[in-house]
């Protein structure tokens, strides 16, 4: 039974997803279309300028596209693992490669001590998945392995290129709305609607098209930035199920999503042009708690307790409520923890030495001791 | 007329008829690929094993029986590589137990748990049978992705025409089932 809850919630989500997208493609069009119509007067101008429209939209889809992966890491500061530096932390991913049936991605570490993780990529054959610092050296490994699945699902499930699209659509339409309302203000469309208003008929199309245009400029950016905050919330809900899918073990991710809801860090190499992409929100201030329309992700206590509904557990209020086990990571070089400090920028202190093997009780020493010099 | 409607239907029906040949087959190569990554990783798992059992002899020279199992249970299961599925999967189950085993019974030497070398030889080990059932767990998903191709309509009536023949799911391993038994007593 929980085999099919999981597929019905894919299926649900992804039928949300390609509505909510072609709402967006159908806003960008219905604005050309007016702009076109208010500037020329005719049902041929508004097509063509629909046209226009929808390949500026294209055409700069086509860049993110190719580029958008190279772009987000760099701007990230995430720096290339591989199996020698950073063993188990690569293991998990290329065993959630296994379990999803996609290549192994490329594996990056960011410097950053907030917790987060994010993977990005056009299709499953070109994708990176990054995780900070911080996110490494506070999940044991079931939990690396949830946050992995995630990612991992993220990339199985087209949603980078689902999200890289509809970003740069919804980009396009606030260009253009911008374009369009700038040009009303300096005169020169309310210009050419004079010039052509001598055959009344036309005349009469172009005053409406300019009233529609108008309205449609001014909403249009804001409803499809709401489309497209409500299209990445399905997708991380859709993540958290498939991820589930993949593990067959929810406690993981459950426990990391509290471990990182009770974390106050806001992510400094996040910004408002990258947050969708992570797996928890980065930006936290703006959103503490907002459950609404203008996240970028859903609430982890939702994300949580829609988790725990697979299991059959009674839903928490609080993600302090779920039991988390808080000892420190095992073996700091076996997760590449050592590795990215090697590259960091002068640490104030040399680099902690290899941690000690781990004792079989929760040790004393304080979680994350490796990185305090470093931090 | 009537020939040109009959004529437009029998180009619908072979394009529909190329689309499900083409998508079986498509789901068929899924299968077979997703079992060949099973048996990738059973192979690194052998390749693993003699490098274990060299990090840990030195420290576990008491416990020779368990390492001569788990050096037994390997060379049995490559083997049982060329004698079909059947075979090997029980000759891999067989693996499984004694490395658990091994695993066990390795919590006893604090030295041993303590050697950088075997802890990082552990957690390849440990990977290793992850993915071996991640892979099996992909294999079964592909498995039923296919089954349900060839047996839901339209496709059941072109896959028996076309020789598609449907596939076995992996069974759980009966031995994972059941704990290992393991002498912890110190002899």
């Amino acid at each position: 039974m929980a085999t099919a809850t999981f597929y019905n919630q894919i299926a649900a989500n992804r039928r949300n997803s390609v509505l909510l997208s072609l709402v967006v493609v159908l806003l960008l069009g219905a604005l050309g279309f007016a702009i076109g119509g208010a500037a020329g007067g005719s049902v041929g101008y508004g097509a063509v300028a629909a046209a226009i429209a929808l390949i500026v939209g294209f055409a700069s889809a086509l860049i993110a596209f190719y580029a958008g992966d190279a772009i987000v890491l760099a701007s990230s500061g995430a720096k290339e693992v591989d199996a020698n530096s950073a063993p188990q932390f690569f293991n998990v991913v290329q065993e959630m490669a296994t379990a999803a049936g996609v290549p192994m991605p490329r594996v990056y570490i960011i410097d950053d001590t907030a917790p987060n993780a994010f993977a990005t990529g056009r299709d499953p054959q070109h994708a990176s998945v990054a995780i900070t610092v911080g996110l490494l050296q506070k999940l044991d490994r079931e939990e690396l392995q949830g946050v992995m699945g995630h990612e991992l699902s993220h990339v199985r499930n087209f949603d980078i290129r689902f999200s890289l699209m509809v970003g740069v659509l919804v980009g396009a339409v606030a260009l253009i709305s911008d374009m369009f309302l700038r040009m009303t203000f300096w005169g020169s469309v309310s210009g050419r609607r004079r010039r052509s208003s001598n055959s009344g008929e036309s005349g009469g199309f172009a005053a409406i098209m300019m009233i529609i245009a108008l309205v449609l400029a001014i909403v249009a950016p804001i409803a499809a930035k709401l489309v497209q905050l409500a299209v990445s919330r399905q997708r991380e809900y859709l993540a958290d199920a498939s991820s589930v899918e993949l593990t067959r073990n929810p406690y993981g991710l459950e426990r990391a999503l509290a471990k990182i809801a009770l974390d106050t860090e806001p992510l400094e190499v996040a910004n408002r042009a990258t947050q969708h992409l992570y797996f928890e929100n980065p930006v936290k201030a703006a959103t503490a708690e907002s459950s609404d329309m203008f996240s970028t992700h859903p609430p982890v206590l939702d994300r949580i307790n829609r988790l725990r509904q697979l299991t059959g557990e009674a839903p928490v209020d609080s993600p302090s409520l779920v039991v988390v086990n808080d000892a420190p990571v095992v073996d700091a070089g076996l997760r590449g923890l050592e590795a990215s400090t090697a590259g960091s920028d002068d640490p104030p202190s040399p680099p902690a030495p290899p941690d000690p093997p781990r004792p079989p009780e929760p040790p004393a020493t304080p979680p994350g001791f490796t990185w305090q010099g470093w931090r | 007329m009537p020939l040109l409607i009959v004529l437009a239907i029998i180009v619908v029906i072979v394009v529909v008829v190329i689309g499900i040949y083409n998508g079986l087959i498509g789901r068929r190569n899924r299968v077979d690929e997703a079992f060949s990554q099973i048996d990738v990783q059973l192979k690194r798992r052998h390749d693993l094993i003699p490098n274990l059992v060299a990090a840990v002899k030195g420290y576990m020279s008491f416990e020779q029986d368990v390492l001569t199992k788990v050096t037994e249970a390997r060379a049995s299961a490559i083997a049982a590589g060329a004698q079909g599925p059947a075979a090997q999967s029980a000759a891999e189950n067989q693996l499984t137990g004694a490395l658990r085993s091994l695993f066990a019974v390795a919590e006893n030497y604090p030295d041993l748990k303590a050697n950088q070398n075997v802890l990082s030889l552990q957690e390849q080990l440990s990977t290793t049978e992850n993915q071996i059932s991640f892979a099996r767990q992909h294999y079964n998903a592909t498995v039923l992705d296919y089954n349900n191709g060839i047996q839901t309509f339209p496709a059941v009536l072109l896959a028996g025409m076309f020789g598609f023949a449907k596939r076995e799911f992996f069974a759980a391993e009966p031995e994972a089932q059941a704990v290992p038994t393991v002498d912890l007593s110190l002899k």
